[in-house]
């Protein structure tokens, strides 16, 4: 063949002069264009971020290493599962993710708590992103936990939920006796965030509570998103408000400046 | 309660009631599945749809799926259906209504004189028994039109939803996505934000950004804050600029009230919109979103299959005269559903509510749990525009890095008008044409490294 095609002398692809705009956001701004459509960089960086929340999705929570990490805070820790018995059947099936396994159900029915009730119970499950818990959920409780001490709240045992969706929190507050119960959760891995972390707070925790008796913060992962000094001022604001209210979710929200964030904005379930 | 039976070769299938038949009906669903409500094997999917097909549509009429007494869109359902729109097709069966809706005769006047009268139940039920194909070619024939500052839904248009979010709400991460999309030649549907937080002082900040845009640029579209209706009336009791009121609604009592809504609260926000009278052309001021799934996750099904229940939440959003509905439909409860279920449920959504006579719009969506990619999203978006969808969803490169999911982007809104020779709405796109952004309608001009617009990021930055 005479016909072998030349090299070209560059991209076919046209570059946007508004790239360098993506400094102002993570977003996939100025990619270019081929036509009207994608170039085919643009389009193979898409692929490898999808196919690496794919595998962040299937990655499993390293349970001893966040029970022996959460125990350095000198706080009695409790490691406990959901009933859905591995990843895939967590995924398959939400229902399962909400409630605990019989045998942990057991072990905190059997479990001596004090007569008075705790003010809060902490979770930590995996949700939808192990990585984002094993990234963030330590750190983060480091941050809050001093302030919550300072301010007198009664802290229960820390529970970590395996295969855990966000209404677990229901069951093993009310469990364990608390006033309000808020979980950190793995929130589903975007893109371009395989390891966010959400965190969900509802007063007087009972299975059966809906999504709108819950107060939302997201995107807990620093540097890009909310910073745990930020995330604990929000918290620590809403429980407050919450213990004081004794309510939580749509009724809690407060014209506070810049500190109430109330309920997964629009789309629901981000952690499920 | 009637009992519902078919005989299948030596087999009698029977039905208890008409919810318990459609959710055996309806086409394969993880979650039904989840639910305990579909069907056990395939055959008793068949001999349900074959039950189906013979009910009289009348019979909707008699038997509610979800109690009257107990759901406040029941009631809506049965005290706003109109008996005169319903008459051209009284006598038929769901099978034969099936056929007349395909028949050469039936267009889109007829279908538009027919939406009063037509229940959601009855349109969820006509959709079990049909084929992409055939919701494809009915939902073709029906054009919704609505307007605020542009007209969205005319024939030969195709309008995009700017989703411009950004995870810490930074105004000018978010000028930039718009800067993005509008130089795509996006944005007509609505420039439209979900916070990242919804509090107050937040939406108000990010409805005077995007208004801010809007007059400067003299853009004709309207912006959205996707908040909680009760922020939103907030909002505009502080005199904040609001052309769009938001909220995410379901098809039952109990999941409206799992996300803190109910039908005098909507009506009380559409009044306080539209009495803003900040629309140019038209005066739709609502913006709703749904999903199949969302009475499920917020366990609030009355054992109806997701999709009968998507169905009434069109019911109760045709109450309002909205602007903008969409199904988010692989978002909501993405766990139950693969690229296959979702392509599926994307056109039954959009058949139902334009049958329903809604402006549909599609989120055409997956999140990274589900079993699905890019090429799903492509069949969806190809089947959704042949459809003739009123607008999808422009997220740059088709990452959320918010709601962290994959919608559709800048460049598959070109992709679909080139394909199909759709143009942007109207006034948006002689607005395009003056600002050099596309020629003719359909093709991009060649990118000006000093257009005007980009201003707009220093306008932020300020």
């Amino acid at each position: 063949m005479s016909n072998v095609p030349r090299k070209p002398a560059g991209p076919v692809g046209i570059p946007d002069p508004w790239n360098i705009l993506g400094k102002f956001t993570a977003a996939r701004i100025g990619l270019g264009r081929a036509g009207g459509s994608v170039p085919t960089r643009p389009l193979l960086d898409f692929q490898l971020s999808h196919a690496r929340a794919r595998d962040a999705v299937h990655h499993t929570l390293d349970v001893q290493a966040l029970a022996v990490r959460l125990r350095e805070t000198g706080r009695e820790v409790l490691t406990l599962l959901s009933a859905a018995p591995d990843r895939s059947t967590f995924i398959a099936r939400p229902d399962l993710g909400r409630i605990l396994g019989a045998s942990s159900k057991a072990a905190l029915e059997a479990k001596a708590l004090p007569n008075e009730p705790f003010d809060v119970a902490f979770v930590v499950a995996d949700g939808l992103s192990a990585m984002a818990v094993e990234a963030h959920a330590a750190a983060f409780l480091d941050t809050i936990l001093p302030r919550l001490d300072a301010d007198g709240w009664r802290i229960a045992p820390l529970a970590i939920v395996e295969q855990g969706r966000v209404a677990v929190a229901d069951e093993v507050g009310a469990l364990l006796h608390a006033k309000l119960s808020v979980i950190l959760i793995g929130e589903r891995p975007g893109l371009s965030s395989p390891d966010s972390l959400g965190l969900y707070l509802t007063w007087d925790p009972l299975p059966g509570r809906s999504n709108a008796e819950r107060n939302c913060i997201s995107n807990i992962r620093p540097p890009e998103g909310l910073s745990y000094a930020l995330a604990a001022h929000k918290l620590h604001f809403l429980m407050t408000e919450s213990r004081r209210r004794k309510l939580s979710g749509v009724d809690l929200k407060e014209d506070a400046p810049a500190l109430a964030s109330t309920g997964a904005p629009d789309r629901l379930e981000q952690a499920g | 309660m009637a009992v519902y039976t078919h005989i299948v070769g030596a087999v009698t299938y029977r039905f208890e009631d008409l919810r318990t038949l459609l959710a055996k009906a309806t086409p394969a669903r993880s979650g039904d599945r989840l639910a305990g409500i579909a069907a056990a094997t395939a055959e008793e999917r068949v001999a349900a749809q074959m039950t189906l097909a013979e009910v009289p549509l009348a019979r909707f009429l008699d038997e509610a799926v979800v109690p009257y007494e107990t759901d406040e869109i029941t009631r809506l359902i049965i005290d706003t259906h109109d008996a005169a729109a319903f008459a051209p097709i009284a006598h038929l069966t769901v099978g034969d209504f099936r056929d007349w809706l395909l028949s050469y005769e039936v267009d889109g006047a007829a279908l538009t004189a027919l939406a009063p009268g037509l229940t959601p139940e009855m349109v969820a039920a006509v959709s079990k028994l049909m084929r992409i194909q055939d919701m494809v070619l009915v939902a073709r024939k029906v054009r919704v039109v609505t307007a605020f500052r542009d007209t969205l839904g005319l024939p030969g248009r195709l309008s995009c939803r700017l989703q411009p979010n950004h995870p810490t709400d930074d105004t000018r991460g978010i000028a930039a996505a718009v800067l993005d999309g509008l130089l795509y030649g996006c944005g007509d549907a609505v420039i439209g934000i979900n916070p990242a937080t919804d509090n107050l002082e937040q939406v108000t900040r990010l409805l005077l950004l995007l208004d801010e845009v809007i007059q400067t640029y003299r853009i004709p579209t309207q912006s959205c804050i996707l908040t909680h209706v009760t922020t939103s009336m907030d909002a505009m009791r502080r005199g904040a600029p609001m052309d769009l009121v938001f909220q995410s609604i379901g098809g039952t009592e109990a999941v409206n009230r799992s996300f803190g809504v109910h039908a005098a609260m909507l009506g009380e926000a559409d009044a306080m919109a539209r009495a803003l009278g900040r629309g140019t052309v038209g005066d739709n001021v609502m913006y709703f979103e749904t999903g199949q799934g969302s009475a499920l996750s917020a366990n609030a099904h009355h054992g109806v299959d997701q999709q009968t229940i998507e169905a009434r939440a069109y019911g109760l959003a045709r109450q309002y005269r909205p602007l903008l509905v969409n199904s988010v439909v692989g978002f909501i409860g993405p766990e139950y559903l693969n690229g296959r279920e979702i392509i599926r449920a994307g056109v039954e959504d959009h058949f139902c509510g334009k049958l329903l006579g809604l402006p549909m719009g599609m989120d055409v969506c997956y999140t990274n749990h589900a079993d699905a990619d890019q090429d799903d999203m492509d069949t969806l978006l190809t089947l959704l525009g042949t459809a003739g969808v009123n607008y999808i969803m422009g997220v740059p490169g088709a990452d959320d890095i918010m709601l962290n999911y994959q919608s559709t982007s800048f460049h598959d809104t070109l992709y679909l008008r080139q394909t199909l020779g759709l143009r942007p709405a109207p006034e948006f796109e002689d607005w395009l044409a003056r600002m050099g952004i596309l020629e003719d309608g359909l093709r991009l001009a060649p990118a000006n490294a000093s257009h005007p617009l980009l201003a707009l990021a220093d306008t932020a930055a300020a």
